[in-house]
């Protein structure tokens, strides 16, 4: 049974409003031409492939239901939610009240596999010592192999020709996904360019080609292998290990991609209406419109971000545990904190969209075509409509281009303060936050860390890099200073 | 002769590369240049935008832009082969043998810096001083370019500065090197003309003391003719055409150049249209195989588009790159090609707007309440009166107010004072809503044919807007064959209307912004400075172009201008205006054989022309005109008028009738 | 002049109207003060009566705008509003929750978080200046791209990771300096080096990034090619010329932040242990203080406003092309 989560919700609109953007974009020159020079250059290409991966785990992430329970004896291992229904005698198939995505379909084994504690990567024993009683009766201290990752050895010392195998393995399998997706990148290409396969496969593979394909296919062989490697390995192995409760990390990474990316895009789909309205009417109309709403923007922007953040979550969270009993589930409730995080990003970062708009819009009015519409008596709606949100929508663009990168990291930070997500919700910046305690450990359990830092960097440096490409594009003010 | 001479370019050859898509594209900007300019003398290096002539100047100076690169050729300055030098060596030339000046004074100079600094910096370098005396060799170089209390001056920063001061900063600073060679790009196409001759005068006297010789980069023929001892005619990248001034004027070899000269416009073509030059210059970034002309030219031989022609001698000292002259001397008709029309009959038409003492002031706000200290009076007290089927040209300096007072007609700027009445309504005093009858009667077309069309619109919205908003043609199809109609009217053709501006060159554009204010049928179009941003072959493109529509629809024009020669060719009625008023106005004979008022006297005479026979001798204006905001008690042309007398710093003389058609403010007058 | 600051500053009694009204919303009304002592109590099931006391002893026991049982002005003036908000115009911050005086505990902060921030800008600014113009330097070259890709991958670590990889490598593996604590006077020193160098560190990708795009737009400008036509070294152009134009944006972005830097560094006072703002407000916002964190959100108000007010008045010390109007 489908379960539409309020995030969820938003990210189908999000999606919606990107296509059709898309398809304005593509019916209009001014927005298809810079963008097909994205489409042109190396970085861009391979940002994009990237992203486009964290995209699609984010995005089946985003389809979640209640699983149907088969039996009817609830013995469904239920993680987090409490109440399981009890005694409802109804006759239709039954649902768990538990709310699971695609993805934890998917990573079903990841998901419930976990250890008792601590366990390094790719480890087979437990990371802390505990009392182990030998087959002849007499405990010993010592540190306990794990349930599962690594079980299927006999014997531990074969695991490092174990993990090699299997790397090959999934070296190969990757090897071959890619090959196909090649095949099929040449054959619709050919057919596009009407040039025989061979051809076409030499012009991609010289570079060619006007896209840089290429470096695109270089980029994705990358990803596609380091995924099969990895979803080969983390059959067996806790890949990236396991934290202080004994969930794998590497499924905890996974489902952070989703944290991440609602953050950086969902801000910015609720502040862009209040934005770009307030900053062209601001503008445009000048005198006392232009006084409320420069009053309204500073007075916003005077309170530091931060403690904005914090006291409106602080009150989200009186509110919540003194209504705790109106949500449905944990789920539920993280959702809304997560939305409500999004809503209070948004107030504290539309400010200064608003300000470049005003700006903009400023200019523009004085512009000899607006004037020139003036003088044919069209409309101010028109005028703005036709005029000047066409000529600010570049801005509005690399804005929010810009600003992803920038909210991912934000999250993590607000998370460690804990004004960020829910504390029950996988957030790379709930990872460092729980991880940063176990720092003071020796040996170090830096295992967390790296796992949150390297999703996050992977995320981060991508979108940085697409973001230049895009403002290159964009602003030919910045294009001709090259 | 060889002891004369300083600078000898040879098959200079220039690339800037820009990357574009998929790799890089050459521009093959300066191509095989080649001239020689002698000790003392003035070289004018003439050519419309785009033809090359500012980037030989800095290849010259070895100052290209990053994406620059000299392919070939030799630059040698008093024997020394520029583009041989280390960096080192070709510091010292630049600045110190070799000066230049740039044409934008206003964005030349640092803004952060003090003009004593910025020039003593430039006396450092070159002259390795001791320090002591640099401040002392400032004020005297301030005083050479003849900037009134120098020592004030140097510690003003640029921004405190007129632009004929900037410019005159700029030579200052150009001079401290004791150059050989002055190259003067454009150095006064961003100047008004009374400015323009200011600085031009300082040139030739400067040249006179020092025996510097200089390269002046210009587009403006006129300027040629009285500063230059010879020029040469750059097109697309090349030289087509180098002889001395004299032979130049009394007969150009090159086709090109005849068409250019005949684009100028004058009273004598009033009667016609001008010569045009059709197509536009070949983009820069192939070869050529023949004649780079060819395709626009009106003496197009079979032979011209095969072969690359070489030079040919017209003359003692006159040489042309046209295959015209390989059998001798051609002959080309007399520059009257032009159909003569009737000349236009000077049947006062009745009158149609009237505009009665318009003030618009802007405030000016200060203190603790944003308290108004004092108002910008960008035009106060301006009559005139608009007549069917006429033009009235509106002529003053930058900053005299003559656009607002087209915008304030327009009610783009709403006036402060004063009635603008058409059609039985005053339109200074009605709203905006019953405004927008009005707005299809008067329509305006801008300077800038690159600004005033908005880049994200199809060409066939853009002109289509009028139409829709004002709800004359409310069907889609019906709007797109008017459309299509108005294209064609101004010569663009209807192909245009799914293409976006940017796709269109500077004098297209401008036919589409004609074609905009026409769809709705105004009755009045104000037209300002329309051609300025043009060169002069497109600029008579556009002159035909209007004078035609006046001709066929009886529109009547505000032409605003600051350019004498278009006035002399179009207009029927002048108002000069000084200041934010009108001085004198009259008819355009009138005021242009006979001027009255000595500002009109000083305008006229600071004009470059062509003819030797017509030059008068300049009146020099001293200064600059003062701000608007606090302008001079009484006359407020007194401060610099060359014929004050004590009562004009009384009172703001009254206007002085002297015919039906002809009104002076000067006491003088009477 | 002062004409112009004293406008400034009535200007920014509205905003700090607005402001005070914001947090006085946010915390008495869309949760009443009852909510807040139910959260400060803990206990899901506490008596009223443990509600009223905690009320009472922490002030929050009168009406919120409106006192019907006072007289005359108190009226007006026995309410939280009154009490709670207005009163932090003259700065009069009340006690905190947990019944310590607010003024004097930041007055005691301040230092701490000025003796990381401080040090932090000026080390921070002077190298993002050098790499950038070097950058700029060099532009158009290997060196150029490669530090453009270096500042990007610098940008996209965040800082988090700064201050845990700093404390891990310095402090852990070479025990040059110790991980966290403070001490008072000179002896703060060594405690000090570590989080200054690892706020340098953390702002050297955006930083550098951001002064190499204004560098970037002077070096194009007309007045470096009249400066090179002198015959000047490019050096020379670009150290008198380039920089003294691009420090105008520089300066004043540096002259806004400039009074925000007494509010700390929040995330690495707290991991460095240092006792300054930015700790009090981390630990604030996780005892769930309100107090507090109202005083804090003023206090930046304030300071924002004094650096937007700064900021305009910079511009003409440095631009002669500003003057004030």
């Amino acid at each position: 049974m489908p379960v539409i989560l309020l995030t969820d919700a938003l990210i189908f609109l999000l999606i919606a409003v990107a296509i059709g953007f898309g398809v304005y974009a593509a019916r209009h020159e001014h927005l298809r031409g810079p963008w097909r020079s994205v489409g042109r250059s190396p970085v861009g290409i391979a940002a994009l492939v990237v992203i486009a991966f964290y995209v699609a785990i984010g995005l089946l992430d985003s389809l979640h239901f209640h699983p149907r329970l088969d039996a009817p004896t609830p013995a469904e291992p239920v993680q987090q939610e409490a109440a399981p229904e009890n005694g409802a005698p109804d006759p239709g198939p039954r649902y768990s009240t538990q709310v699971l995505s695609v993805l934890d379909l998917w990573l079903t084994p990841l998901r419930e596999r976990d250890e008792k504690t601590f366990s390094a990567p790719f480890a087979t024993h437990l990371f802390v010592k505990e009392a182990i009683e030998q087959p002849d009766g007499s405990t010993v201290r010592d540190y306990p192999r794990l349930t599962h990752g690594g079980a299927h050895l006999k014997n531990p010392a074969n695991r490092t020709a174990d993990i090699v195998l299997r790397t090959l393995l999934g070296l190969v399998k990757g090897l071959m996904a890619w090959t196909l997706i090649l095949a099929a990148l040449t054959w619709w290409l050919a057919r596009r360019r009407g040039e025989t396969f061979n051809d076409c496969a030499r012009a991609i593979w010289s570079g060619r080609t006007q896209v840089p394909w290429r470096v695109g296919l270089i980029t994705l062989a990358l990803m596609t292998v380091l995924g099969f490697v990895a979803a080969e390995l983390a059959v067996k192995y806790h890949i990236l290990g396991t934290d202080k409760v004994g969930e794998d990390v590497f499924y905890q990474s996974l489902k952070s991609i989703r944290t991440g990316l609602v953050i950086g895009t969902l801000t910015t789909l609720v502040m862009l209406p209040a934005a770009i309205i307030l900053g062209i009417m601001a503008g445009y109309f000048r005198g006392l419109t232009d006084d409320i709403i420069q009053y309204l923007y500073t007075t916003l922007s005077s309170i530091p971000g931060v403690l904005l953040i914090a006291a409106a979550i602080l009150m989200l969270q009186v509110y919540m545990t003194n209504n705790a009993e109106s949500f449905e589930s944990l789920v539920e409730r993280a959702d809304l904190r997560l939305l409500f995080l999004c809503l209070i990003l948004g107030i504290t970062s539309w400010t200064g969209l608003c300000r470049l708009l005003r700006g903009e819009s400023l200019k523009l009015r004085e512009s000899d075509y607006v004037q020139a519409a003036s003088a044919l008596g069209v409309r101010h709606s028109t005028v703005i409509a036709r005029h000047i949100l066409p000529n600010v929508l570049h801005i509005v663009m690399i804005t929010v281009v810009l600003d992803f990168s920038g909210l991912v990291l934000a999250e993590a930070v607000l998370s460690y303060v804990n004004i960020g997500v829910d504390p029950t919700m996988n957030s790379w910046g709930n990872m460092i936050n729980s991880a940063r305690l176990e720092l003071a450990r020796e040996p170090i359990v830096w295992w967390s860390l790296a796992a949150a830092f390297v999703f996050m960097f992977t995320l981060v440096l991508a979108a940085n890099l697409f973001a230049d490409v895009v403002r290159d594009a964009f602003d030919p003010r910045l294009r001709s200073l090259r | 002769m060889t002891e004369d001479l300083l600078l000898r370019v040879e098959n200079l050859t220039t690339d800037l590369v820009t990357r574009v898509e998929g790799g890089e594209r050459a521009l093959r900007v300066c191509d095989g240049v080649g001239f020689e300019i002698r000790r003392g003398e003035t070289l004018a290096l003439l050519g419309e935008s785009g033809c090359g002539k500012s980037m030989t100047a800095l290849s010259l100076m070895r100052l290209l832009p990053l994406s620059g690169r000299i392919v070939s050729g030799s630059v040698r300055l008093d024997g020394t082969d520029l583009l041989a030098l280390p960096e080192r060596e070709m510091r010292r030339v630049r600045g110190g043998r070799m000066g230049m000046i740039f044409q934008e004074p206003q964005t030349s100079l640092n803004p952060v810096l003090t003009v004593g600094q910025q020039i003593a910096e430039a006396v450092k370098i070159h002259e390795g001083r001791a320090k002591a005396s640099t401040p002392a060799r400032v004020v005297e170089l301030l005083r050479a370019v003849g900037i009134p209390d120098p020592a004030r001056r140097a510690g003003e920063y640029p921004h405190q500065l007129s632009g004929g001061m900037k410019q005159r900063v700029m030579i200052a600073m150009a001079l401290a090197g004791d150059p050989q060679l002055l190259i003067a790009d454009e150095p006064t196409t961003a100047l008004d003309v009374t400015i323009q001759a200011q600085v031009l005068r300082l040139l030739k006297g400067l040249q006179r003391e020092t025996g510097m010789a200089v390269l002046l980069i210009t587009h403006d023929l006129g300027v040629v003719a009285e500063t230059a001892d010879r020029l040469a005619v750059m097109y697309a990248g090349q030289i087509v055409e180098q002889a001395n001034c004299d032979d130049f004027f009394a007969g150009p070899a090159h086709p090109y150049s005849r068409k250019l000269m005949e684009s100028v416009p004058t009273a004598e073509k009033r009667a016609g249209e001008l010569a045009v030059i059709p197509g536009r210059v070949p983009p820069l970034d192939r070869s050529f195989g023949g004649c780079r002309f060819a395709e626009r030219c009106f003496r197009e031989m079979e032979h011209c588009a095969t072969t690359v022609p070489g030079w040919f001698r017209a003359g003692p000292e006159h040489r042309v790159r046209c295959l015209l002259w390989a059998d001798g001397q051609p002959s080309f008709e007399p520059a009257t090609a032009q159909a003569a029309s009737p000349a236009n009959t000077q049947t006062a038409g009745e009158a149609l707007v009237h505009v009665d003492a318009l003030q618009v002031h802007f405030p000016i706000q200060r203190g603790l309440f944003k308290r108004t200290v004092g108002h910008v009076k960008a035009v106060d007290g301006v009559d005139l009166v608009l007549r069917a089927g006429q033009t009235l040209a509106l002529v003053g300096e930058s900053g005299c107010g003559k656009t607002t007072v087209g915008k304030g007609i327009l009610q783009l700027e709403r006036p402060t004072g004063g009635s603008v009445r058409y059609d039985g309504a005053d339109l200074a005093r009605i709203g905006a809503g019953r405004m927008r009858r009005y707005r299809k009667d008067l329509q305006i077309i801008f300077q800038d044919p690159f600004a005033s069309m908005n880049p994200r619109m199809l060409v066939g919205d853009i002109v289509g807007e009028g139409l829709q908003a004002l709800g004359i043609e409310r069907g889609r199809g019906a709007r797109r064959r008017r459309v299509a109609e108005l294209l064609d009217q101004v010569g663009i053709g209807e192909q245009a209307m799914e293409r976006y501006p940017h796709e269109f060159s500077g004098g297209q554009r401008q036919r589409i912004c004609i074609a905009r204010a026409l769809a709705v049928s105004p009755k009045v179009i104000v037209c300002d400075e329309p051609t300025s941003a043009l060169d002069v072959s497109v600029q008579a493109q556009i002159l035909n172009l209007l004078k035609q529509l006046q001709r066929d629809l009886g529109i009547s024009y505000l032409f605003i201008t600051h350019d004498i020669s278009v006035v002399s060719y179009l207009a029927h009625e002048v108002a000069v205006m000084y200041l934010g008023r009108i001085v004198e106005r009259g008819t355009t004979t009138e005021v242009l054989e006979d001027p009255r008022h000595p500002y009109t006297k000083a305008l006229l005479s600071a004009v470059p022309v062509i003819d030797t026979e017509q030059r008068r001798s300049i009146i020099r204006l001293d200064g600059d005109m003062p701000s608007p905001a606090q302008p001079p008690a009484g006359c407020h042309f007194h401060p610099r008028c060359p014929e004050a007398l004590p009562e004009c710093a009384k009172a703001y003389p009254e206007q002085t009738r002297l015919s039906d058609t002809r009104t002076v403010r000067c006491i003088r007058v009477s | 002049m002062s004409a112009y600051i004293i406008r400034r500053l009535l200007y920014a009694l509205p905003i700090l109207i607005g402001v005070n009204l914001i947090t006085f919303v946010l915390f008495f009304v869309v949760n009443s003060p009852d909510d807040m002592a139910r959260m400060q109590l803990g206990d899901k099931r506490v008596t009223q009566e443990a509600i009223d006391t905690w009320k009472a002893e922490h002030g929050y026991d009168l009406p919120l705008l409106l006192n019907e049982e006072a007289r005359g002005l108190d009226k007006l003036t026995e309410t939280i509003f009154f009490q709670k908000s207005l009163k932090l115009f003259a700065f009069d911050f009340g006690s905190s929750d947990s019944g310590r005086d607010i003024g004097y505990d930041i007055s005691q902060r301040m230092w701490p978080s000025l003796a990381i921030a401080l040090p932090v800008l000026l080390v921070g600014l002077s190298i993002n200046i050098s790499y950038a113009l070097m950058i700029i330097f060099f532009r158009a070259t290997y060196i150029d791209w490669g530090s453009v890709v270096l500042l990007v991958a610098m940008m996209s670590i965040s800082g988090l990771f700064y201050i845990i990889g700093g404390q891990f490598l310095i402090g852990k593996l070479f025990h040059l300096v110790p991980i966290s604590g403070y001490d008072t006077g000179f002896d703060a020193t060594k405690f000090l080096i570590l989080p200054v160098l690892v706020g340098v560190v953390g702002g050297i990708g955006s930083g550098t990034r951001l002064y190499r795009t204004f560098f970037l737009e002077e070096v194009n400008r007309d007045y470096v090619r009249t400066a090179r036509a002198k015959g000047m070294r490019e050096r020379v152009v670009l150290f008198r010329h380039v920089l003294k134009n691009a420090m105008i944006p520089i300066l004043t972005g540096v002259v806004a932040v400039l009074p925000l830097l007494f509010m700390g560094a929040l995330i690495t006072e707290s991991f460095f242990g240092v006792p300054g703002l930015g700790s009090y407000t981390i630990d604030a916002i996780n005892r769930q203080d309100f107090s507090i964190v109202r005083a804090m959100v003023f206090l930046g108000s304030v300071l924002y406003i004094l650096g937007l007010i700064m900021t305009d008045v910079s511009y003409t010390l440095v631009d002669p092309r500003v003057r004030l109007s």
